[in-house]
């Protein structure tokens, strides 16, 4: 049953890293260039998907929208997990007032609703992938520095952090050697969970024209192109409607089958 | 010089100060083996704990703890961490937990080595292969390469105790270390225990619960109760004289081969019901 989430997770993820990796040597037409003669044509032949409002063909735009999508998440999970790791870490080791302000400062951001954090970036520095990838990062921060906290806690108070305190090791010998590796699994999980999170945050932000503006094509601006025609050409805003999904689950289900996958206690003896 | 004296050592617990030890004293030379031993509870774990300057934030602890005289309370987790591994280092009672589940065990024991040495990878290796089989290890490259939870209990408890002798330290701390495993394996830890602290010269503190285990292992016994010491003696002095009625329940209860068939096992309260503070 998990293996076969972990499966279905890898496949789903993997198309859409397939995807991404395609769109970076050849996509079957321009996705950028209008094409005024071409405009709203259904699905077929040569034109797979058919084509947008502006003529250009829509699973060109798909393919250079799941690289967009990638680099968001992989960004945002980056800021988010390389700050609220080693935050959460230094809370739950250190504890005290050091682990009461942490969490009370986490507390905040993680109640400030990330769309208004993504406005404000928008209206000073002007929408774009960079403001979008930063309002989701740091909105993100919060559920990693959780996860760790509460990951060290738990290693801190096993007894083989006792019993390598006990052989010499020093505070900082305990994160990097034992309380790292041991909380990997439940970073890793969140990460993929996070990954999920950012990528359907980004396409509501494109999607909201907070994200990325046109003609870079993102799942979530093409669903906004889409919403004016969607009496004419309703097909045109399932198609990255679905895109979206497909990555969304397959990063959740990677998330899960990852769980029981990197606790090497539940690996089988080889 | 005495290698370990404790003299008025004594412990309590959170805001509500409860005393878990409370003026205990005793000293232990160069290459000697001290027993202490007591019921669950009665506080032999934080005496060890207390030596290895290992007990948790809410403890108060006072009196003095010197080794090779350098006093111990007090000092910084840097100073401490200098010592720990190097010149007192512990054996904690269960096996299943005491090693992290992420850690190859042969890197968890030259982790041991590198973190007071200094050894480079490739001699440690040997240095640690070698000390697994030192310890009774059938097949010492294997079991370096494993991860804990592919190793039975008597054969982590053996890595345990690698890691605790690696570097030759002159006072090993053992808690209950056989406690957890079966007859057989604890005779077999017990016997390895025994040749390495020979071959070393360490000397030992050793706990336990069970005055049959003690005696494969030290000459001298402390009996503890109720985080007080109530006797001291010999090996053979606690067996044939036990002057405390706790004592002489410990060792009623250790000579089952002296009652007579159809007779009710004698529990340690027929000879001591209480005086509990
Ligand atoms: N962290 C702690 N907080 C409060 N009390 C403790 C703590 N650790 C031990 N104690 C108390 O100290 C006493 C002695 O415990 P311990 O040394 O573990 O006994 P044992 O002889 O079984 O090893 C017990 O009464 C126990 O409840
Ligand atoms: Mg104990």
């Amino acid at each position: 049953m998990k293996r076969a989430q972990l499966v279905t997770g890898l496949i789903l993820v993997g198309a859409v890293i397939v995807a991404a990796l395609i769109s970076l040597v050849w996509t079957p037409y321009d996705p950028i260039q209008v094409v005024p003669g071409q405009r709203l044509l259904g699905p077929g032949w040569p034109h797979l998907l058919g084509t947008d409002g502006f003529g250009i063909d829509i699973f060109s735009r798909l393919l250079v929208g799941a690289r967009t999508t990638l680099i968001v998440g992989i960004i945002s999970v980056g800021i988010a997990a390389v700050i609220g790791v080693p935050l959460g870490m230094l809370a739950g080791q250190v504890g005290g007032w050091l682990d009461q302000l942490v969490m009370r400062v986490s507390d905040v951001v993680y109640a400030f609703p990330a769309l208004l954090l993504a406005i404000l970036l928008a209206s000073v520095f002007g929408a774009s992938t960079l403001t979008a990838m930063v309002a989701i990062g740091v909105a993100s921060i919060p559920a990693f520095a959780r996860v760790a906290r509460a990951g060290t806690l738990q290693v801190v108070a096993s007894d083989f952090v006792l019993a390598a305190r006990g052989a010499g090791t020093s505070r900082w010998g305990i994160a990097v050697r034992h309380v790292g590796p041991n909380i990997a699994p439940v970073v890793g999980v969140q990460a993929s969970v996070g990954f999920a999170t950012a990528i359907l945050a980004e396409a509501a932000l494109s999607y909201l024209g907070l994200g990325t503006p046109r003609p870079t094509p993102t799942w979530g601006n093409m669903l906004r192109d889409a919403q004016q025609y969607l009496f004419v050409a309703p097909l045109q805003a399932v198609w990255p409607g679905l895109a979206i999904a497909v990555a969304v689950l397959g990063f959740n289900l990677l998330g899960d089958g990852l769980r029981d996958y990197l606790d090497p206690r539940l690996r089988e003896v080889p | 010089m005495s290698l370990l004296e404790v003299s008025d050592l004594g412990i309590e617990f959170g805001r509500r100060r409860v005393r878990a030890l409370d003026g205990v004293s005793f000293t232990i030379e160069p290459g000697q083996r001290l027993g202490l031993i007591g019921e669950s509870g009665s506080g032999k774990t934080v005496t060890a704990l207390a030596i290895m300057g290992l007990l948790p934030p809410n403890a108060v602890v006072s009196g003095s703890v010197r080794l090779g005289g350098d006093e111990l309370l007090g000092l910084n987790e840097t100073e401490l961490a200098k010592r720990r591994g190097n010149l007192v280092s512990m054996v904690f009672q269960e096996p299943m937990t005491a090693l992290d589940p992420t850690m190859r065990v042969g890197r968890q024991v030259a982790e041991v080595l590198r973190l007071h040495a200094g050894t480079e990878s490739g001699p440690a290796r040997e240095r640690v292969v070698a000390m697994l089989a030192e310890v009774g290890l059938d097949d010492p490259e294997r079991v370096a390469d494993s991860f804990p939870h592919q190793l039975s209990g008597g054969q982590r408890q053996r890595a345990i105790l690698a890691m605790a002798l690696i570097n030759s330290p002159d006072l090993v701390i053992c808690d209950e270390p056989t406690t957890a495993l079966d007859v057989t394996v604890q005779a077999m830890v017990l016997q390895k225990l025994d040749e390495a602290l020979t071959s070393s010269g360490a000397a030992c503190l050793f706990i336990t619960h069970d005055l049959a285990v003690v005696s494969q292992v030290c000459d001298q016994v402390m009996v503890m109760l109720d985080g007080r010491i109530v006797e001291t003696g010999s090996v053979e002095k606690l067996f044939t004289n036990p002057e405390h009625p706790y004592t002489r329940g410990l060792v009623a209860t250790a000579r089952l081969d002296q009652v007579a068939p159809g007779q009710r096992l004698p529990v340690v309260e027929d000879f001591y019901s209480g005086g509990r503070r």
